[in-house]
């Protein structure tokens, strides 16, 4: 026999007692040929167009998972910012946008669907302006839209007028979803270089320069690291490395060939593979557990951003070596209601909002998934969020926040969003105001960083 | 897709007819035995199959659930996989 028994043993065992899985075949298609200034026109045009190249993609994606015994969780379309192919569109708002695209979702039984976006780093567009107030109710009223704002990029700087409007929507997002805990924000990620091919949500969109029709997966992992390291005796940090490059090294394989397959079947372009560690809710699944695994007492607690980064490091070496295709985001993921490991850091007072600004300096994205109460100020939000920008900024990264201010809660309630979205604890926040600081406007230059040229 | 070849791995307690009921059912859905390794592994029985599919029109689902079907009458875990999985995952 050419494939050794336990190679065998080990693949069935990541899947079934580890929690690897394919998170997401996205499917990103371009719309740019659906513009028309008849919104009405305009929504048939991008409803037929969707559902004429996702049309087998569920099927496709179920014959794949059946042919290699590896779950693939999601379904998902990402399609080419909204607020560009509206633009010409005569209405006030895009919210019957959202609404159609949601019905394609549903008609084409997807999960989700990335896009009702805006890239406003440099300034805003009528178009972007009209996408940036219609979110809020736009995410009330769909179940299966989810939004995205690039605020800033290296190149251009932070739009702070931007920022400060975000603070608003999100606290209007929240409002418009209160009986729903504000689930609405969780759909709703704002950015700093965002990329244009990230298969995961909220955040994905089929950016500009991308091929007609494109399939981009995310693979994920964090129980199979998590096992592989703890399985290791006495290690030092180097050998911690080499484990996890090699874990990563297998999953990144597993995650092209089934990309490739579904590209292959459905006549698509193979775009990306975004290996990201993204846990779930299960027990073990999980970016904190890593990390205690390396002899940390409780994620948050000192040592934590060096741990983090030597993970975020070797998955990138990992998934580097094994496929030439690696893009989106391909690190760790730090969302705290969707791993049990952080919610237990936050319960026992281990990690802090703060603590966690300091994480994604060293990881792929940002402050994701954090409950705060839900009388945080406007001015508080968009604070955070500037922050959390100027370090993906400087640092020439992707970074995001998508913050909940949960409508009636107060530290150290428990916000459920269910499924994937998991359970936030409600983080504090720091009673100092931002007011004056945000309510300023203009623009956060570009940094020296960007002068490469 | 380079081949029609699939792994079959087959875990749980050892007891008698497990070899023979699953390559009954294999039998009956035309599906070959190319090899055949067997282990005891932490007390578990374990056997893995290379198994070949003659032609092209294999339904692949209904032979799964065959397999799953025969492995719950006989208390052990059946999995159909494409080899190509095995082979990606840990081979350049």
């Amino acid at each position: 026999m050419l494939i050794h028994p336990d190679e065998i043993l080990e693949t069935i065992n990541m899947v079934t007692n580890e929690h690897l899985d394919i998170r997401t075949v996205t499917m990103g298609i371009n719309l740019r040929g659906c513009s028309h200034p008849d919104i009405k026109v305009f929504n048939q045009n991008i409803f037929s167009r969707i559902l004429r190249c996702a049309e087998n993609l569920v099927r496709t994606t179920e014959d794949i998972q059946t042919l290699y015994g590896i779950p693939i969780i999601n379904k998902r379309i990402s399609v080419t910012p909204i607020a560009i192919v509206a633009e010409s569109c005569q209405a006030d708002d895009y919210c019957s946008v959202a609404e159609t695209l949601d019905r394609a979702a549903q008609e084409a039984g997807i999960d989700f669907i990335g896009g009702f976006s805006a890239l406003v780093q440099k300034g805003m567009t009528p178009g972007d302006l009209k996408l940036i107030n219609s979110i809020p109710q736009a995410l009330a009223t769909t179940k299966k839209v989810c939004s995205s704002v690039n605020v800033a990029t290296t190149k251009a700087g932070i739009n702070m007028d931007a920022v400060a409007m975000m603070g608003h929507i999100i606290k209007r997002t929240a409002e418009l979803t209160a009986d729903r805990a504000g689930i609405g924000c969780a759909k709703l990620v704002v950015f700093a270089n965002a990329p244009d091919d990230n298969p995961f949500m909220a955040g994905a969109f089929h950016g500009i320069g991308e091929p007609d029709c494109v399939i981009n997966v995310g693979v994920s992992g964090p129980g199979v690291v998590n096992s592989a390291v703890r399985a290791l005796q006495n290690p030092d940090l180097g050998d911690i490395s080499e484990c996890i490059k090699k874990t990563a090294f297998k999953i990144t394989r597993m995650g092209e060939m089934v990309g490739k397959e579904v590209a292959r079947r459905l006549g698509a372009q193979f775009g990306v593979l975004d290996l990201s560690l993204a846990p779930t809710p299960a027990v073990g699944d999980s970016v904190a557990a890593i990390l205690e695994a390396m002899g940390l007492e409780s994620c948050g607690t000192h040592g934590t951003t060096a741990a983090l980064a030597l993970l975020n490091d070797a998955v990138k070496k990992g998934g580097a070596m094994a496929s030439s295709s690696v893009g989106g985001l391909s690190g760790a993921f730090i969302p705290v209601s969707e791993d049990e490991g952080m919610i237990r850091a936050v319960q026992c007072g281990s990690l802090s909002l703060d603590k966690l600004e300091a994480m994604t300096c060293v990881c792929s994205v940002g402050l994701d998934m954090i409950a705060v109460p839900g009388d945080t100020s406007p001015a508080t939000i968009s604070a955070i969020i500037a922050d959390e920008m100027a370090i993906g900024m400087i640092n020439k990264k992707t970074t995001a926040v998508r913050i909940i201010p949960a409508p009636g809660t107060k530290v150290g309630d428990m916000v459920e969003f269910g499924g994937l979205l998991g359970t936030a604890p409600v983080m504090p926040v720091h009673n100092f105001s931002s007011e004056i600081f945000i309510g300023r406007g203009g623009r956060i230059p570009a940094p020296i960083q960007a002068l490469t040229n | 897709m380079s081949s029609s070849r699939f792994v079959i791995t087959v875990i749980g307690l050892d007891r008698v007819g497990i070899v023979a009921g699953i390559s009954r059912v294999m039998a009956e859905h035309n599906v070959n035995i190319a090899d055949i390794r067997q282990t005891i592994m932490n007390d578990l029985f374990t056997m893995i199959m290379l198994a070949e599919v003659k032609g092209e029109n294999v339904d692949l689902t209904a032979f799964q659930e065959a397999m799953s079907a025969i492995g719950k009458e006989l208390g052990v875990q059946v999995i159909v996989q494409h080899e190509d999985v095995f082979r990606f995952m840990h081979r350049i």
